[in-house]
C-alpha cells in the first residue's frame, strides 16, 4: 500500500465518462488518482487508465482534437483501457464506422443476438475465462493466472459488464467471456492492458485486479 | 453464462432505509450506506436506492448519501425517485451513481428517456414502472401507485424500449409486500417480447421465489427489500439455493 499511495496514477478525461467510479475504487485502494487530458501529466504518470462508457465516434473525435490519441499511443508506461477503453484501443469500430487508436489489431463489432435470450446490451455478471497460456497449475491443483492482472483469480470468476459492442478473440486476448459467442474480455500488448468489464464495479475480483494493475512493473 | 442478479433495494427517507408494505406503513430498516455495504460484502449483484423524501431539503440529502455510497461500495448501483429532468441525472451521476430509474415523469413526458440516453447513453437509463392488475389489465401507476392511467404496462414497456432505455424494473403492486411471489406471468410476457434486461420487483417472500422468477418469469434479476432487511432471506444462502436449483449465480 505505501508503494500505491507514493504512485503517481493518471486517469485520461474525455467526453466518455463515468469516470467516478473508478477515481472512488482507486481511492478505496489508497490512491489518490488525477483526472487529466494533459500529455505532459499523462506522460509523466506511473500508471494511466483509460476507462469511459460512451459512443465511440464521439470519443474518438474529442481524443484527436485534444491530440489525446497520438499521447495513448505514445505512452510507455503501464495502461489500462477500461470498457470502451478497451474499445478505443483497437483498430476500429462498427460504433459509428470508428477508426480507433490501433494499439490492438482488432476490429470491434456489435452483438448480433443469435437468440431471443440474446440481450443486447451484454449487462450484468458473467464469466471470465482466463487464457491457457496465461494460467500456471499449482500443485493443489488449483488453477492460477500468471497474467499479472489476474493474479490470484480463479478461472470463472465473475466480473460485470456492460456494453453492446465487443472486441473479438484475438492474439492478444488474455482472458475470454462467453455471450452470444466467446469475446476478448481482456486484452494484453507490451504496455498496455484492456478489459471490457468494470473492475471498478466488479466486487472484491475486481479490486484485486486493479490492486495487480497497480503492482505491475 | 450471464448471471441472474440479485438486487437489495433500498427506499431512503430523510437519510434512512425504510420499507413499505403495499407502499404504506414503513418501518425503518438502518443506515443506508451500511446496509449497502453489507449487502456488497454479502454478495449483491446490484443495489438500488430509491429516495422517497419529497423536499428539497431531501433531495440534497439523498445526493450527499449517492456520494458516500459511491465511494463505499465495489458494485454497481441504481438511483430513482424524483427524477424529472436531466439536471437531476446529471446531479446524481455526477455523485457517483450508475444507474438512474425513472418512474413517474418518464411515464408524464417520455422524451425524458430520449434525453437520457442520448446524453448518458441506454446503459445507464433504468425505467421504473409500477402497474396494476384491474380487471385482467395491467395499468401504470404515477406517484408511487398512487394515481392509474390508462397506460397499459406492455405498451409503455416496449415505447420505454423503443425511446432507449436500457433495462426495465416492473414493480407489480399486487404483489408489492405480499410476500406470495413475483408477477411471473406478465414478468414472463415482458421478458420475451422486449430485448432489454426486465428487473422483478414485488412479492419476495421465500427463496423458491426468487427460483420462480428465473425460471418461470423469465427474469433477468431479482429485486426485493424487507425480506433482505429484516434478514428473513440471507443473500448467500439464496444464492447456494439458485445454484442448487441449476440457476447461474455469481459466487
Amino acid at each position: 500500500m505505501y508503494l500505491c499511495a507514493r504512485m503517481k496514477i493518471a486517469i485520461v478525461k474525455y467526453n466518455a465518462g463515468n469516470i467516478y467510479s473508478v477515481v472512488h475504487a482507486l481511492r478505496r485502494l489508497g490512491v489518490e488518482p488525477v483526472l487529466t487530458d494533459d500529455a505532459a501529466e499523462l506522460r509523466a504518470a506511473d500508471k494511466v487508465l483509460f476507462p469511459g462508457q460512451g459512443e465511440a465516434s464521439q470519443a474518438m473525435s474529442y481524443l484527436r482534437e485534444h491530440g489525446l490519441d497520438e499521447v495513448i499511443r505514445s505512452l510507455r508506461q503501464p495502461v489500462l483501457g477500461i470498457c470502451i477503453g478497451q474499445q478505443l484501443m483497437c483498430r476500429h469500430s462498427e460504433e459509428g464506422d470508428t477508426e480507433c487508436l490501433g494499439i490492438f489489431p482488432a476490429e470491434v463489432k456489435r452483438f448480433q443476438p443469435q437468440r431471443h435470450e440474446d440481450k443486447v446490451p451484454h449487462m450484468g455478471w458473467n464469466e471470465l475465462r482466463i487464457k491457457n497460456e496465461t494460467l500456471e497449475m499449482k500443485h493443489e491443483g488449483e488453477e492460477v493466472s500468471v497474467n499479472p492482472l489476474f493474479r490470484g483469480l480463479a478461472d470463472g470468476d465473475f466480473v460485470y459488464f456492460v456494453h453492446s459492442f465487443y472486441v473479438p478473440q484475438c492474439e492478444f486476448t488474455t482472458a475470454t467471456t462467453d455471450y452470444i459467442l466467446p469475446f476478448s474480455a481482456a486484452l494484453h500488448k507490451d504496455n498496455f492492458y484492456a478489459t471490457q468489464f468494470h473492475p471498478e464495479k466488479s466486487g472484491a475480483t475486481g479490486e484485486k485486479i486493479l490492486r495487480n494493475f497497480l503492482e505491475v512493473e | 453464462m450471464l448471471a441472474k442478479r440479485i438486487i437489495p433495494c433500498l427506499d431512503v427517507k430523510d437519510g434512512q432505509t425504510v420499507k413499505g408494505t403495499n407502499f404504506v406503513n414503513l418501518r425503518h430498516a438502518g443506515d443506508p450506506v451500511e446496509l449497502g455495504h453489507a449487502y456488497s460484502e454479502q454478495g449483491a449483484d446490484e443495489l438500488v436506492y430509491l429516495d422517497i423524501t419529497a423536499s428539497h431539503e431531501g433531495r440534497k440529502t439523498f445526493t450527499e448519501l449517492v456520494s458516500r455510497v459511491a465511494a463505499t461500495v465495489n458494485i454497481p448501483f441504481t438511483v430513482g425517485g424524483g427524477i424529472g429532468e436531466l439536471r437531476d441525472v446529471d446531479r446524481l451521476l455526477n455523485a457517483g451513481a450508475d444507474k438512474v430509474s425513472v418512474n413517474s415523469a418518464a411515464l408524464r413526458r417520455p422524451e425524458l428517456i430520449d434525453e437520457i440516453t442520448s446524453h448518458f447513453g441506454s446503459q445507464v437509463c433504468v425505467v421504473a414502472i409500477d402497474a396494476r392488475l384491474d380487471e385482467g389489465e395491467w395499468r401504470c401507476y404515477l406517484n408511487g401507485g398512487r394515481i392509474p392511467t390508462e397506460r397499459s404496462l406492455f405498451d409503455w414497456a416496449h415505447e420505454a424500449q423503443e425511446r432507449g432505455a436500457g433495462e426495465i424494473l416492473f414493480t407489480s403492486m399486487n404483489h408489492d409486500g405480499v410476500k406470495t411471489g413475483f408477477a411471473n406471468d406478465a414478468l414472463r410476457r415482458l421478458s420475451d417480447s422486449l430485448s432489454i434486461p426486465i428487473i422483478a420487483s414485488g412479492g419476495a417472500g421465500c427463496k423458491e421465489h426468487f427460483r420462480d422468477t428465473f425460471l418461470e418469469g423469465h427474469s433477468d434479476a431479482a429485486l426485493a427489500a424487507s425480506v433482505f432487511h429484516f434478514g428473513e432471506i440471507k443473500i448467500p444462502e439464496l444464492k447456494e439455493y439458485l445454484k442448487g436449483e441449476g440457476i447461474t449465480v455469481r459466487i
